[in-house]
């Protein structure tokens, strides 16, 4: 068998074992909570008895899933390089209030409309994922530290940004602090005609399927074309796998650690556009927070490869969706966030066990095939 | 340096920064600057950013990142608010601290014994943390469960039954309290020293002596110990600790399940401040905690300091919000004393040679430093009052400068956050 055959095999087995294990161990966590651990696997695929109920499930898992993808395609990219972007949290939030903002502020027809806003947002995002690059090129700040910070930092600014300059109209007995609506033109077309081609009842809560959705799927081709077929891409790669080479071969890794940094920060600044456009037209206190986060893990999950994170966000989406779904089952809801943090935490784990077997295999593959006893030396 | 001479720089320091602070507070009119009320509040909210960042230097001090030490406090506080209603203060204290061991010892077999990155496996602790007490508190507080009827709700649980002592120093803070006396005066320097030392020693909770106390324990333990020698060279170079015969994996074993129960103390803290378990009591004081170890060059002293200036920022702004603007003073002062110093430098030196090497940028930096004098000193006449998220990012922005100002003069121990595997010589 080839060695990346057998390497692939390997991964996608040690991926299954993982989901397999988180599910025992929730398993254990619902019967100890005294539910019925298949009621709430039940409860996972139950997306209503009506027919519009079901094509609403399906609306809020696909619309859950696009964020999550943008937000693991951000954090992958610093990850390709070993920068850790901690920060899409914050730079999201930033990115979103200010689109939101610039946004209300003109009217004009609907593709120029949208594509400044599309732009501010990635703008914003990517200066704010500056800072944090500047500080590590000139100052040799951790950016894990500095992009921490500039989160609770950007939590703060945005809750002021809401509160005072950005504050738009507020209705009368309203509580939450919103931006001023956005122009009808604004707002992004939604997909549900494609449930008319299959003769379904389109959704109708959320502003149905978000058309963003085309968006996110372009993102992904360009940061896979960016990442593996261009130039740049393998630089950043060499940069991540080893500094000292890439430097050697003529990468300059200030650029870089720049490049990439500011890529991921304007990725990041999208995240928060699908909910905006497709569905709320402001930026509100209501806005969904902890994308940046759940991002993070997406990406781990993903193997920081646009397939494999888009197979993470549905999956994490797929859990996410079935909140209502748990309440009614009797599980405490909150047991998603533990499969998550659990098949993350395994996944990570096994990917570390299939790499230290593979490499085992190969080395006792490469013994045989030179005729001696023992091991050769491999490199991982 | 002498380590005589640098005792007495620390010295000379904290005697110039009382006499800024008292300066500052006589300008300003804010009494809070220096009151034993906010020095009390400072020391309140010290103490967990503290302990966290305790434990943050056992664990890297054996070279294991630990970013999951805000989901250890979690564990900690949920686990002291569980056992504190049922069982008291003593129990609640024992139950925090193994579960933010446990958190410790998940992120051990994750980083040490499979390898995995140090930061992804502290991820994942910060995802699982709040989910987990989450959990349980759906499961445990749920309506008409025995916990709900004495309080308990989806978010908290019910109040401890028993709080922990309180201590104050008699004659100087309490019966007579001459400090009190003394600091109602508002005379110059001298109440402000009586505020602070009443701040510190008038009605001290038994948790807040045990904590500070940790730190010269800690400084003990791993500077002054065998066991705390083979723990640094753990996180230095393990491979030449391993050739030595130190149990590597042990020893960072040992020291993450530390650091966990160290952050979980912290949140056992919080909990006996409010009295109960709140959902997201922590409010990222794990990570807060993380900034002040590096702040203070992951050395026990530094990391006294870092703790204590976020604590004093906190402590403040929640006595008095609009004393925070004097920081705006306090900051122009101190670019102020630079530029002397920088000034008395040019003047001294007169090398030529030197100065069109160094010139340039010598120069750049001082009319940086000018400039951001002249906006601090104008922000605090003009403004009155800061917005209360300006206020709230104070202790991150002050890290944030602190790592651009200082993080080349910052060293981590040198294997820290490199993954180890026994007989693997890199």
């Amino acid at each position: 068998m080839p060695a990346g055959l057998n390497r692939a095999l390997f991964t996608v087995a040690g991926a299954a074992v993982a989901i397999v294990l988180a599910i025992a161990i929730c398993s254990v966590a619902i019967v100890a909570a005294g539910a019925d651990p298949l009621a709430a696997f039940a409860a996972f695929f139950d997306f209503g008895a009506s027919a519009r109920s079901q094509s609403n499930g399906i609306a809020a898992f696909l619309n859950r899933a696009v964020p999550l993808f943008i937000a693991g395609l951000a954090v992958a990219v610093g990850f390709r390089m070993n920068l850790f972007n901690i920060g899409v949290e914050g730079q999201y939030r930033l990115a979103a209030i200010c689109a939101a903002y610039v946004g209300s502020t003109f009217t004009a027809p609907k593709p120029i409309q949208i594509t400044v806003i599309i732009l501010v947002a990635a703008v914003v995002g990517g200066l704010y994922a500056l800072i944090p690059a500047v500080m590590k090129v000139t100052r040799g700040v951790n950016e894990v530290i500095a992009t921490i910070m500039l989160n609770y930092i950007a939590i703060n600014l945005t809750s002021y940004l809401v509160r005072g300059p950005f504050a738009g109209q507020r209705a009368e007995g309203e509580l939450t602090t919103t931006t001023p609506d956005l122009p009808e033109s604004a707002m992004f077309p939604n997909l549900n005609f494609f449930f008319d081609w299959f003769g379904v009842l389109p959704p109708t809560r959320g502003g149905g399927v978000w058309g963003f959705l085309l968006v996110a799927v372009v993102l992904g081709l360009v940061v896979w074309v960016v990442l593996e077929r261009t130039r740049f891409g393998f630089d950043v790669k060499a940069s991540g796998l080893n500094g000292p080479a890439a430097l050697a071969s003529g990468v300059n890794p200030k650029t870089m650690v720049i490049a990439a940094m500011v890529m991921s920060g304007a990725i990041a600044g999208l995240i928060g556009l699908p909910e905006i456009l497709g569905d709320r037209g402001a930026f509100n206190s209501n806005f969904t927070p902890g994308l940046g986060f759940l991002g993070i893990a997406v990406a781990l999950l993903g193997r920081n490869k646009p397939v494999g994170i888009a197979i993470a966000a549905l999956l994490f989406a797929f859990l996410d969706r079935a909140q209502g779904a748990l309440q009614i089952a009797e599980v405490p809801p909150s047991v998603i966030t533990i499969i998550q943090g659990v098949i993350v935490l395994l996944v990570v784990v096994a990917n570390e066990v299939t790499n230290r077997l593979a490499l085992r295999l190969e080395e006792r593959r490469a013994a045989r095939q030179l005729g001696r006893n023992s091991p050769v030396e491999v490199g991982a | 340096m002498t380590r005589v001479g640098k005792y007495h720089v620390a010295l000379v320091g904290v005697a110039v920064l009382l006499l800024l602070l008292s300066l500052v507070r006589l300008v300003s009119g804010y009494d809070d600057i220096t009151s034993s009320g906010t020095f009390a509040a400072a020391l309140l909210l010290a103490v967990p950013i503290g302990l966290a960042g305790l434990g943050g230097l056992w664990a890297e001090r054996a070279g294991v990142v630990n970013i999951g030490l805000e989901g250890m406090m979690v564990l900690g506080t949920w686990f002291a608010g569980w056992a504190g209603y049922q069982w008291g203060a003593v129990a609640a204290l024992v139950a925090g601290l193994l579960g933010g061991a446990l958190g410790g010892l998940l992120h051990a077999i994750a980083t040490v014994t499979f390898g995995v990155d140090h930061i992804i496996s502290g991820v994942a602790i910060n995802l699982l943390g709040p989910g987990v007490t989450r959990f349980l508190s759906e499961v445990l507080y749920k309506e008409g469960t025995q916990a709900a009827e004495a309080g308990a709700g989806i978010t908290s649980s019910p109040a401890i039954t028993s709080p922990p002592p309180r201590v104050s120093l008699p004659l100087l803070s309490d019966g007579p309290d001459l400090l009190g006396r003394l600091e109602s005066t508002h005379w110059f320097l001298l109440s402000d020293l009586a505020g602070i030392l009443r701040g510190l020693t008038h009605n001290v909770n038994m948790l807040v002596v045990l904590a500070v106390l940790l730190l010269p324990l800690t400084f003990f333990v791993l500077w002054r110990t065998a066991f705390g020698l083979r723990l640094r060279s753990a996180g230095e170079n393990p491979w030449a600790a391993e050739s030595l015969g130190v149990n590597v994996y042990l020893i960072k074993y040992v020291a993450v399940v530390i650091s966990g129960a160290f952050a979980g103390l912290g949140g056992v803290f919080l909990v006996f401040v409010s009295t109960k378990y709140v959902e997201g009591q922590t409010a990222g004081r794990g990570f807060i905690g993380l900034a002040a170890m590096i702040f203070g060059n992951w050395r026990p002293g530094g990391l006294a300091a870092g703790a204590a200036l976020f604590g004093y920022a906190d402590g403040l702004q929640l006595r008095s919000s609009g004393a925070v603007t004097s920081f705006f003073l306090f900051g122009a002062v101190l670019l102020l004393i630079y530029l002397g110093q920088q000034v008395r430098r040019l003047l001294a030196s007169g090398e030529p040679a030197e100065m069109v090497t160094r010139g340039a940028r010598q120069y750049t930096m001082m009319a940086a430093a000018a400039a951001g004098m002249v906006v601090l000193f104008w922000l605090w006449l003009t403004v009155d009052q800061l917005p209360n998220e300006f206020v709230f990012i104070t202790p991150h922005v002050l890290t944030l400068i602190v790592l651009l100002v200082a993080s080349q003069r910052l060293r981590m121990p040198k294997a820290d956050g490199v993954s180890y595997r026994r007989g693997e010589q890199h």
